[in-house]
């Protein structure tokens, strides 16, 4: 589903004569259909790059990026939306629409992908329910708590059935209550049979969910195990 | 693409109303451009009025012996009206000047004396002529040199007034550019000053710009509901310019009226209503969404 070939990105300096900054060195690997794939390294190992290079947020300076067969690191801008509505994403910032309400925030990405009315207001309430937003629908991101934002933001990303979820240190600002919540929510719509990518730095989480593990460290892929486990 | 229209005229509208303080610093700015704008555009015939009633001092005036009776000199005026560079031409006859002459200084005690020792009627008939241009007015003159206007003629007062006729058609000229490049000056600030504010209004909305990009919207659906809010803030700033021009205009006219005697803005006003409405909500709408669209280009790249 996702390819990575001899991918590598590298970050100019920001001040003059020093080096560039090498955040993913020649790594290869593919993601099928279906997989939970925890993504795991220090802070600054790649990981985040790794998964802006797959929304393209980013482009590789090496090598090649796929996405169910399109080589999508040459993507044209006007194709862009098309492949991000493909993808649900989930960051450590949450990245909510701040002047929309909760069901708002939702609302909006089927509106992107041009639902009717109808799907809308049938689809929405469920996934908020799924996500144990329903009683905070006409509230705003600001008068939400951490936890109830990541699950909105998760909210957001799996309605309109993406075909992969990118979730981005998910749990990162969340207290150990919240992050058990995250995670049993990734897992039921990872059951549901869409493919999950989840970096992370915790240790606990990658070691209790005996999914596939691929470790960066300096931009490098130095692990990748089935039912792999956190070692640094 | 019905239903999308619908949802970007719906957004823009939410996010007008959810902005609040933002929305309300780019209509105070709009007005005041608006404002500016209407000003300008009524001031240029302020100045059109001014310019005219300038140039309406400048003449020249001939005056005829006292022995010249008034059919003569209404025989020159005749030929003289005839004279291309001629735009008007006036008789006063000596009885009108005199009468004059008391009407202004009726209040003035030694020029009322002066004029009684000197007793009878001392002024002359005259023909005050009037020239479309200040430099016609030499032309004018040369027509009197004509031998046969020795005998009528006793003096022209154009050479004494010749100095002030020139400043006052190089004052008019002077007014006219001036009035030109401030307008410019004073619309370029203004239309820089507007497309800051909403410059920095979307710069606010930047990160939410980058996550819809993220979530898979189109520029366009992005785009529309900024620029349905620029339309909303332009028609709203647009009539509330036009609400306070209204009655600023109505306030103001009679105190205009009476500095400048004759010149009334509030008829202006109404006389050029449509233009008006026309121009203000244009140019609110019209800065706007032109600023919106500029200041949003920046952000869609992600």
């Amino acid at each position: 589903m996702i390819k990575f070939q001899n991918v590598t990105k590298t970050f100019p300096a920001s001040v003059p004569g020093m080096e560039n900054t090498v955040a993913l060195d020649d790594i290869s690997f593919g993601i099928k259909e279906g997989e939970f794939i925890s993504l795991v390294g220090r802070s600054g190992a790649g990981k985040t790059t790794l998964l802006k290079l797959i929304l393209v947020e980013e482009r590789p300076t090496k090598g090649k990026v796929f996405f169910e067969e399109q080589e999508i690191n040459k993507i044209k801008p006007e194709k862009l939306p098309e492949l991000r509505r493909k993808i649900g994403a989930v960051f450590q910032d949450y990245k909510l629409l701040p002047k929309k309400t909760t069901y708002e925030n939702v609302a909006y990405v089927m509106e992107v992908i041009g639902a009717s009315d109808l799907e809308i207001s049938r689809d929405v309430p469920k996934v908020l329910e799924i996500v144990g937003l329903k009683e905070r629908v006409n509230n705003f991101p600001a008068e939400l708590s951490a936890g109830e934002k990541q699950r909105l933001s998760i909210a957001r990303a799996l309605i309109h059935r993406p075909r992969v979820i990118l979730a981005d240190e998910p749990t990162g600002n969340l207290d150990p209550y919240n992050t058990l919540d995250i995670i049993k929510l990734l897992l039921k719509i990872h059951e549901m049979g869409t493919t999950l990518v989840l970096a992370t730095h915790n240790r606990e989480i990658v070691n209790s969910l005996e999914k596939r593990v691929i470790t960066l460290e300096d931009g490098k892929i130095i692990r990748d195990e089935e039912k792999g486990r956190f070692i640094l | 693409m019905v239903i999308t229209l619908k949802r970007i005229f719906k957004s823009g509208w939410k996010n007008f109303i959810r902005d609040g303080g933002i929305a309300a610093a780019t209509c105070f700015v709009l007005i005041m451009t608006i404002f500016l704008i209407s000003t300008i555009f009524l001031l240029k015939d302020v100045s059109q009025f001014l310019i005219t009633t300038l140039k309406e001092k400048a003449d020249i005036s001939v005056y005829f012996k006292e022995e010249v009776g008034e059919e003569e000199i209404l025989v020159v005026k005749e030929k003289i009206s005839k004279i291309p560079e001629v735009k008007e031409v006036i008789y006063i006859s000596r009885e009108t000047a005199l009468g004059e002459f008391i009407k202004r200084h009726k209040d003035d005690p030694v020029l009322m004396e002066s004029l009684w020792e000197v007793g009878g009627n001392p002024f002359l008939a005259s023909l005050s002529i009037q020239a479309w241009e200040a430099g016609q007015y030499s032309a004018i003159t040369g027509f009197f040199e004509n031998p046969d206007f020795n005998n009528l003629v006793e003096k022209i007062d154009y050479y004494q007034r010749k100095p002030a006729i020139e400043t006052i058609f190089s004052l008019s000229i002077l007014f006219n550019k001036a009035g030109i490049i401030l307008s410019i000056i004073l619309i370029i600030t203004a239309i820089l000053v507007t497309f800051n504010t909403v410059r920095l209004a979307i710069l606010n909305s930047s990160e939410e710009i980058k996550i819809q990009r993220l979530v898979g919207a189109s520029n366009g659906f992005i785009r529309g509901p900024f620029l349905v809010q620029g339309l909303i803030s332009g028609l709203i700033s647009g009539l509330i310019s036009l609400a306070i021009f209204s009655l600023v205009c109505w306030f103001l006219s009679p105190k205009i009226e009476f500095f400048f005697a004759g010149f009334k803005i509030f008829d202006l006003f109404i006389k050029n209503f449509w233009i008006i409405v026309l121009l203000q909500i244009f140019t609110g709408i019209f800065l706007a969404i032109i600023s919106s669209a500029i200041a949003i280009r920046k952000y869609l790249k992600v």
